[in-house]
């Protein structure tokens, strides 16, 4: 299966999320933000970064590049798109995800090795989990506050379509510890923790059993190979 | 040319880390009576042509949906500059 990860002006953790990919058994295709070519491939991750700097708001501009068309096209043909961290931004300004992004509430960036709950499992990029199964993964960001207005955020609730919390520690303000989401549909997905960061022993978050050896993170990369299309 | 003014603010239910941070700053120096800092974005559009009625709606729905995130933040005026 061929997973695409787009690389935008001053995104970071593409090429981890390229070797998260391979190291989950798919294949990783790393796509460019200016063209309108998908490559052929059946997923997309829009990773983290700074994309154009952050201008205006995180990933606005982002959002209106040209192969976001093509993103938003496939993403409403089913086709499983997930976002971390500015990716996340950058879908809930393409309006493919409820909600909204904000700084911080204490002011500062954060990086942590954060403990999740994962609430929903029928998603592309969860069917790997289990609801209520607690995953550590690294967390970095300065604009993660997730806030939704009442009637959004009632059926964010209703529906089921929050499906990662913050457990322990709510490290920005996010309104209900809400650390990601998902479309009605199930296959696009957003959270501004780094799931690309904990696949391989020697580079995660420490575990009890050995420092470093966090690899909580490679199950949702190995969950969207067992779906190509999601419906 | 003529300048057009767009102003984006930040919803007033939403919590603005970056003005109340501000906020403590000014009352630091002696600002005790300032009570609360929001801050918002001013944009300035530089429009070759004359600025018509068709031109300012065109602004307007860019206003929405580039300038400004409605989920988060509130378009409070387009005018042209004087």
């Amino acid at each position: 299966m061929r997973v695409g990860v787009v690389t935008f002006p001053g995104s970071l953790d593409d090429r981890d999320a390229l070797r998260a990919i391979k190291l989950a058994g798919g294949e990783p295709v790393s796509l460019w933000h200016s063209e309108h070519d998908l490559h052929g491939v059946d997923a997309i991750v829009l990773p983290g970064g700074f994309s154009y700097g952050d201008y205006l708001r995180c990933g606005a501009i982002a959002a209106h590049s040209p192969i976001m068309t093509d993103v938003v096209d496939a993403a409403n043909r089913g086709m499983p798109v997930l976002g971390i961290c500015n990716g996340f931004q950058v879908l809930v300004e393409a309006h493919l995800l409820a909600g909204g992004l904000i700084r911080n509430d204490h002011g500062t960036f954060i990086r942590r090795d954060q403990k999740l709950r994962v609430e929903n499992t029928d998603t592309a990029w969860t069917s790997g989990y289990s609801v209520g199964q607690e995953i550590t993964i690294p967390l970095k960001n300065g604009e993660g506050g997730f806030i939704a207005d009442d009637e959004t955020l009632a059926q964010l609730e209703g529906e089921g379509l929050v499906v990662f919390r913050y457990v322990d520690v709510n490290p920005n303000g996010s309104l209900n510890d809400i650390a990601g989401i998902r479309n009605a549909r199930g296959n696009v997905v957003g959270l501004m923790p780094h799931p690309e960061h904990a696949v391989e022993a020697g580079f995660g978050p420490n575990t009890s059993v050995a420092m470093k050896s966090g690899t909580d993170g490679l199950a949702m990369f190995q969950s969207v190979l067992a779906a190509s299309i999601f419906s | 040319m003529t300048i057009v003014i767009v102003e984006v603010m930040p919803k007033e239910v939403l919590l603005d880390p970056a003005g109340k941070a501000t906020a403590r700053a000014l009352q630091r120096v002696g600002g005790e009576h300032i009570t609360n800092v929001r801050i918002g974005k001013r944009f300035e559009l530089t429009v070759d042509g004359e600025v018509t009625p068709e031109v300012l709606e065109q602004i307007g729905v860019m206003a929405n949906d580039i300038l400004s995130n409605q989920v988060i933040e509130d378009v409070i005026s387009i005018r042209v500059a004087d």
